[in-house]
């Protein structure tokens, strides 16, 4: 599923601060399933409120249709913890996004469903920027490399993150390798702090049995 | 050696060190919502596995509920039905304790698990929501994570959690008259910036948030998020075992154990020498009413001041979405919508505030205005307080709990170019409705907007009250 280089053109979006509400917004996110999210990306600057593209918008030009890999602006992905937002941009075709920084949730997202963030610097951002009409972008992730005809730069990625990317390490598989030590450590855990133990199920039976509503402050 | 709280709620959780950076951590309570579990427990479903300790999950339904007043609630969307029904289902195979549509404890997962004694001090809490950051405020570590998280933490009560950096804000001197925490992480947003945090988990201390209520303290931390923090911090002081133990009533009523977990509460603070990265101070005394003019929580200034020139492309683009012009006062501007409401700014304290300012007042002609409490126990608790048939008699609507337009995923969304003052914590384009303008604010300047049409000074409002 993933390969060491990633390939194509890029797009650019240079809007900072860009939150995954606007990259899936809210009505994309009644599902309970994982289907059909591409439809909502980036939707309201895809589509104007009649539904009819935006010409001027760069995923709608015919040099961009089906790139692999995003530019986007400082923060990219910050705000809400959707994870809609990682989902959809597979779906819509995006393999990587390279930024100077992504929002913290959105990062960690990526990486658990393999969509490459390569954190490059701000002055690197720019000049891609810059460069104008499409642009050829080739990511190495075992070189953790960027490069362009505007220039080549490293990105940083941890010893975790890239064998998740290269291997695809199943994460949650690798954890339940270590469930005697988590069961260990939950039943010290409910000696030591007994205040602890199963606070969700005790309030609810409290509250199961409670005749009046408690002041709430 | 000497260590940070954050250090040592880490070091307390965990279960393996995966690498330098990464740990097993324990999570001690992990709420969940409709809109980022479905994934999660069909995820778990194909794997054939089960929920570790039921007991320490809670799920609520809260993202897309309505919040008509009727006696019953339906949700009228099928495919938010669906959510609910499945997020009911999934509970009761699990044995996960559920608040459900038609509870009448229901409410946001960030107001119903303190308010009823879900989040204790040196906690590890965790959910699917950036918001969960809110449980700084009781000294308790909080962090938003995704879906496929969420399954991970269904099937082994721990995250696979990479360590953050150490940030200290100070904040000394008196909040002036008018002035709240909103106001005042609203300005440390705006000073800092909307990645000022990324990357760490932020302390918060100094005279001026000792000084706080622990309410409060839950509007500051909650908005941490919004600097890119991963994690805010408040050393649990008396304050905040004080507020524990009312809303624990089954730890308060075993002398025996209370004794004990005060004693380990006292031992949740930095170690005087422990070493911060980052550190910002700021003056509380210096404060206004602040007040966001633009699309980023950081795009904010305090209420005297006129709309900025563009600094950057990101501000022009704000200014253009937002509909103003630079030079304009921020005082003045009209507004037809007015939300009260969220896991930010919807609990009983914020409602008072929302009377207080309201008094004998009523909405202006042409502006709606919405309260949304933020839990079933708010909303009795504040018709109980008079506060209800107050605001009622005034011209607001009276709402159900729930997240309403904050996110406006359920059926409460604003009209295209419609302009709202909200207490809530993102001012997103489009994020209370496609084309429509959020400017955040404290409840007492939501309900001085509310009043007079126009975002206002609450504190020359006030003055002139008298």
């Amino acid at each position: 599923m993933t390969h060491t280089i990633i390939e194509g053109i890029a797009v650019p979006l240079p809007i900072a601060n860009l939150d995954t509400d606007q990259i899936i917004p809210k009505q994309f996110l009644r599902g309970i399933d994982k289907a059909g999210l591409d439809r909502g990306i980036l939707y309201d600057l895809r589509f104007d409120g009649s539904g009819a593209p935006r010409p001027d918008f760069v995923l709608n030009q015919e040099a961009y249709a089906g790139a692999p890999i995003l530019l986007g602006g400082a923060n990219f992905g910050c705000g809400s913890s959707r994870e809609h937002a990682v989902w959809g941009l597979q779906q819509f075709g995006v393999r990587a996004v390279v930024a100077s920084s992504f929002g913290e949730i959105f990062y960690s997202n990526a990486m658990n469903n393999g969509l490459m963030l390569a954190t490059v610097p701000e002055a690197y951002m720019e000049q891609l920027f810059a460069h104008e009409g499409p642009l050829q972008l080739r990511i190495d992730v075992e070189r953790l490399e960027v490069a362009s005809s505007v220039g080549t730069t490293g990105f940083t990625l941890s010893e975790r993150h890239r064998r998740m990317f290269l291997d695809g390490l199943d994460m949650l598989g690798a954890s339940l390798l270590h469930l005697p030590a988590i069961e260990a450590f939950a039943r010290r855990w409910r000696q030591d702090q007994p205040w602890l133990a199963d606070v969700a199920a005790h309030a609810r039976t409290r509250l199961d049995g409670a005749a009046s509503i408690g002041a709430a402050a | 050696m000497s260590k940070t709280l954050y250090r040592k709620l880490v070091a307390a959780h965990t279960v393996v060190q995966l690498d330098a950076d990464n740990v097993l951590l324990y999570a001690d309570l992990h709420l969940m919502n409709e809109y980022t579990s479905p994934q999660a427990f069909a995820g778990l479903h194909e794997r054939g596995l089960k929920t570790l300790y039921p007991g320490q999950n809670v799920a609520t339904v809260s993202h897309i509920i309505p919040t008509h007043a009727d006696k019953l609630r339906i949700i009228a969307d099928t495919d938010s039905a669906l959510q609910a029904s499945n997020l009911k289902r999934n509970c009761e195979r699990h044995g996960i304790p559920l608040f459900d549509t038609n509870d009448r404890f229901q409410g946001i997962e960030h107001v119903i698990a303190p308010e009823h004694g879900m989040i204790r001090p040196g906690m590890v809490v965790i959910c699917g929501d950036s918001h969960t950051t809110t449980y700084g405020a009781l000294g308790a570590l909080g962090f938003g994570i995704g879906t496929t998280e969420v399954e991970h933490l269904l099937a082994t009560q721990t995250l696979v959690y990479r360590l953050a950096g150490d940030m200290r804000i100070r904040i000394d001197g008196q909040l002036p008259a008018g002035t709240t925490a909103k106001d005042m992480i609203l300005m440390v947003i705006a000073r800092i910036g909307a990645q000022g945090a990324r990357g760490y988990v932020v302390e918060f201390c100094g005279s001026a948030i000792a000084a706080l209520s622990i309410e409060a303290r839950f509007t500051l931390c909650n908005m941490a998020v919004e600097a890119g923090a991963r994690g805010a911090l408040i050393a649990p002081d008396e304050t905040a075992i004080r507020y524990v133990m009312q809303h624990c009533p089954d730890l308060a009523g075993d002398a025996d154990m209370a004794a004990r977990a005060r004693a380990h509460w006292r031992t949740l603070f930095s170690d005087q020498d422990a070493v911060f990265e980052v550190e910002h101070v700021f003056d509380a005394s210096t404060l206004a009413p602040t007040v966001t003019w633009g699309t980023s929580p950081d795009q904010a200034m305090p209420i005297t001041g006129t709309i900025p020139p563009a600094r950057d492309a990101s501000d022009a683009r704000a200014l253009q979405y937002a509909g103003l012009a630079s030079g304009t006062p921020l005082e003045g501007i009209a507004v037809q919508h007015v939300f009260i409401g969220s896991c930010t700014n919807g609990r009983i304290e914020d409602l008072r505030a929302v009377a207080a300012v309201v008094g004998e007042h009523k909405v202006a002609p042409g502006v709606r205005a919405m309260v949304v409490p933020g839990s079933g126990a708010v909303r009795e608790q504040a018709e109980r307080e008079g506060i209800a048939a107050q605001l009622i008699a005034a011209g607001f609507e009276w709402r159900k709990p729930g997240c309403s337009m904050c996110l406006a995923m359920n059926d409460d969304v604003l009209a295209p170019g419609t302009r709202c003052a909200s207490t809530t914590n993102r001012n997103f384009e489009g994020r209370q409705g496609r084309g429509a303008i959020t400017h955040l604010m404290s409840p007492a300047m939501a309900a001085a907007a509310a009043v007079t049409g126009k975002i206002t000074d609450v504190r020359t409002f006030m003055e002139a009250a008298q």
